[in-house]
């Protein structure tokens, strides 16, 4: 969620209980327009909070020009000195989804990979590295799938130029009610996936401009969003049960949007035994 | 050849049609061929499309009218899509002929709601008889608690939780209630639960258990009838009955102890009516711990599982909250006492009071020490009750028969839990994961902090202490955490149909040579015994 917005935006997303407590929130404040500046971000997204046993990172996010390009990622652990991630690889991603158990809170702490995943564990022990996952690169690698499964905004909220860059639709007034009840009516912020295997039939009914995305209406398992209505249709909430913790609010026929993770970083295997 | 009439300065036809005049001339030509030519630029543009009907001279009239009035900033790189707009306001007005239905968005319905809980209380002499009243209802200060929850960075926005504050308001008003307190919020996929926890007056569980024992008597009659019928059937013939018998239903606790001690209500939204939860039986808790599933916001929801659960999603949900409060609600070590001291060491111990000489420790003490909070709810045993019970005793109500089959069966081991208010640094964790995280509001301004507890077995249950003051609450799935993945239990194995002895075991026939030496062996036997017989019918 954008910064300006940040106080209106935790408090539409406050019905699943955590927020930010008001230092933090008065810390964000300041450091994040710092660090707007210093990395020369167009956009900086408070992305969430991840729980340690220990600790807490706080995540945020900055977007250059194009907005669906790589995302570089920062994390602190007070909401006052953010440092950048190292954008993730696909070995780290593959490693991180091996990974099972809470967050640390710390940093530098390691993970043993020869309990994980033998053969990466022979792999760096050959080049002479140690057998070991950094919690950092976990992080960074649990961000990237969470934004990868989870990252959503509404249709229309963004367009392809023809020039094949991204930005905000200027001329996007929010979606109407009857729509926001659809999943139909919300992307994925990243490479789509499933665009190229719709029927014909349905790619003529596609606006090129706004339909680039990937919707929610096909994600396995089905049912993995729950879509309610709070105060009687005042503010669309969809909350993700693959990722518990990730919630998107969207306050009909505005332009008010956002997503926010406040949870664990773990992800919910047993979905399918709980629906 | 499209024919524009003649070419102007700027197109790239000018001038090569009359030789005197030559393209880098800037005199203006007779302006009676420019009136011309903008006179047939303009019909052109004011040609009717033949599919939409409208032409390109009015509209672009109107997308310059409808910028010139709203004035965009980067009207350039939006202009398609103002293009876009005007076409479908025109289109729309003109294809209507059928009225739009008055939408009445449920935003207005809701508000309503939230007004009506407004309402103030009316009348001056009915404030006179409450303060009459002995033992007026204690309404929590949510308020209050939330401020606290806040630091922490836990809790609804203010707007939600006064709206709960009323209703709450509301509830005591309503029911008859002793104390009250708010519980927490469980998320669901269409609604989410709002708990209260309430202990009702005294008189009034009484009442409670004489309405269970009436509708269980209607249930009894009409289970009469079904019987004749049965006994018609029954004269017909039928298959044989089963010989299982269920082992012996575990009792539920009685109102007011152990898992059963306080009553819950929910609510889907405040200002909705709060719903009373039904008391909770140990078969539902002991199935409970077995299954996961999400809440979906309807108590009347079916809970599909196996095991299946015994009940609806209503009873499920007063499952969890009874695990959840068994597991996380602390409070500061001595802030409770025992009433006797000698009831300390006797498990039975179900009650305790407020300690008036408790002294809170400072606030960086209870962050480092989880010493410093215990548990003053009785946790669950094994058997899904505070309480163990023997299932055999109630077997003496049963036939004798039943009786000396049941003491032949397995004792069960008489279960002992922790004691009521045991520290939680004596909580295991799993794996290497501790049971609670304990931290401080803030590290920056140590005089005003809090201190904050989190569970990690129960995602979602927060503590706070401050001075003297302390809560629990949950905001959260419903869920447990373990560091495992769920496995759901397996189906029981297949029943045998009978036991194996020697009458249905398969033999090899007997050979012919078999059959004739034992038919010989039976012959010579039976010549014996007549012989012997004779004998004896000789000595009379």
């Amino acid at each position: 969620m954008e910064v300006q917005s940040l106080p209106a935006a935790l408090a539409l997303v406050a019905g699943g209980g955590t927020g930010l407590s008001p230092e933090r929130r008065a810390a964000l404040g300041a450091s994040l327009p710092l660090v707007q500046r210093d990395y020369r971000f167009e956009r900086v997204w408070f992305w969430g909070c991840i729980q340690g046993l220990r600790g807490a990172y706080y995540i945020a996010e900055g977007l250059g020009p194009d907005r669906a390009a790589p995302r570089s990622r920062l994390y602190s652990l007070n909401c006052l000195d953010w440092s950048l991630l190292t954008p993730a690889t696909k070995e780290m991603l593959a490693l991180a989804e091996q990974v099972k158990g809470r967050f640390q809170g710390d940093p530098s702490f390691d993970y043993s990979l020869s309990e994980i995943n033998a053969e990466a564990a022979a792999r760096l022990m050959e080049s002479d590295k140690e057998p070991v996952m950094k919690e950092e690169a976990r992080l960074v690698a649990t961000i990237e799938l969470i934004d990868r499964a989870a990252g959503i905004v509404p249709r229309g909220a963004f367009v392809k130029t023809p020039l094949g860059a991204v930005h905000e639709n200027r001329h996007f007034e929010g979606l109407p009610l009857a729509e926001a009840k659809k999943l139909s009516s919300y992307f994925h912020l990243t490479e789509p996936v499933n665009l190229k295997n719709k029927t014909l039939l349905e790619k003529a009914d596609l606006d090129p401009s706004t339909d680039f995305l990937d919707s929610l209406e096909h994600d396995i398992p089905r049912g993995s969003w729950s879509i309610q209505l709070e105060k009687g249709g005042t503010v669309v909430v969809l909350r993700s049960l693959l990722w518990l913790g990730l919630t998107f609010y969207h306050v009909p026929m505005t332009k008010q949007f956002g997503y926010v993770y406040f949870g664990t970083g773990e992800k919910n295997l047993d979905l399918p035994f709980m629906l | 050849k499209r024919g524009h009439g003649p070419y102007q300065p700027h197109e790239p036809g000018y001038g090569l049609e009359q030789p005197a005049y030559s393209p880098y001339e800037d005199e203006i030509p007779d302006p009676q061929a420019r009136m011309l030519a903008i006179k047939n630029a303009k019909a052109y543009l004011l040609k009717t499309s033949t599919k939409s009907g409208l032409n390109l001279y009015d509209h672009f009239a109107n997308i310059l009218t409808k910028i010139l009035d709203e004035q965009p900033t980067n009207t350039v790189d939006i202009i398609e899509d103002i293009s876009k707009d005007v076409k479908c306001s025109q289109f729309r007005k003109k294809m209507d002929t059928l009225r739009d239905e008055h939408f009445i968005p449920p935003t207005f319905q809701a508000a309503e709601k939230y007004k009506a809980l407004f309402v103030k209380e009316g009348g001056g002499e009915e404030e006179e008889d409450l303060e009459e009243e002995m033992g007026q209802p204690s309404l929590p200060n949510v308020m209050e608690t939330a401020f606290y929850f806040e630091q922490a960075g836990i809790g609804l926005n203010k707007d939600e939780c006064y709206y709960i504050f009323l209703a709450l308001k509301n509830l005591i008003n309503v029911q008859p209630i002793q104390t009250c307190r708010f519980w927490g919020k469980i998320l669901g996929l269409e609604m989410n639960y709002i708990i209260a926890e309430v202990q009702l007056q005294e008189g009034e569980e009484d009442k409670e258990i004489a309405e269970e024992g009436e509708e269980i008597v209607g249930e009894g009659e009409k289970e009469d009838e079904a019987e004749e019928e049965d006994e018609q059937k029954a004269k017909e013939a039928e298959p044989p009955k089963s010989t299982y018998k269920p082992p012996p239903e575990i009792p539920k606790e009685a109102n007011g102890t152990g898992t059963n001690k306080y009553v819950y209500f929910v609510c889907n939204e405040p200002g909705n009516p709060w719903v009373k939860l039904p008391p909770v039986t140990p078969a539902q808790i002991v199935c409970a711990r077995k299954i996961k599933k999400f809440f979906t916001g309807r108590l009347d929801a079916p809970v599909v599982s196996f095991p299946p659960f015994p009940g609806n999603e209503a009873n499920y949900l007063r499952a969890q909250i009874a695990r959840i409060s068994a597991g996380t609600h602390v409070s500061p070590t001595g802030f409770y006492q025992f009433a006797n001291e000698d009831e300390e060491e006797d498990e039975g111990a179900d009650t305790y009071e407020k300690n008036p000489e408790f002294e809170p420790p400072p606030v960086a003490e209870m962050v480092e020490s989880l010493a410093t909070w215990a548990h003053h709810v009785k946790g669950i045993l094994k058997q899904g009750r505070c309480v163990w019970i023997n299932p055999s005793q109630k077997s003496e109500e049963n036939d004798e028969d039943e009786e000396e089959e049941e003491e032949e069966g397995e004792e069960q081991q008489e279960e002992r839990g922790p004691p009521l208010l045991t520290l939680i640094s004596e909580d295991e964790g799993m794996k290497d994961i501790p049971a609670w995280t304990a931290k401080a509001s803030t590290d920056l301004i140590p005089k005003y902090s809090v201190a904050i507890l989190q569970s990690n077995r129960w995602p979602g249950a927060y503590a706070f202490a401050s001075g003297r003051k302390f809560e629990n609450i949950y905001f959260g799935w419903g869920h447990k955490y373990s560091p495992e993945n769920h496995t759901p239990e397996l189906p029981p194995p297949a029943q045998a149909e009978f036991p194996s002895g020697p009458g249905i075991t398969e033999t090899v026939d007997p050979t012919v040579e078999e059959e004739t030496a034992f038919k010989a062996a039976q012959e010579e036997a039976l010549a014996e015994a007549e012989e012997w017989e004779d004998e004896e019918g000789e000595d009379d």
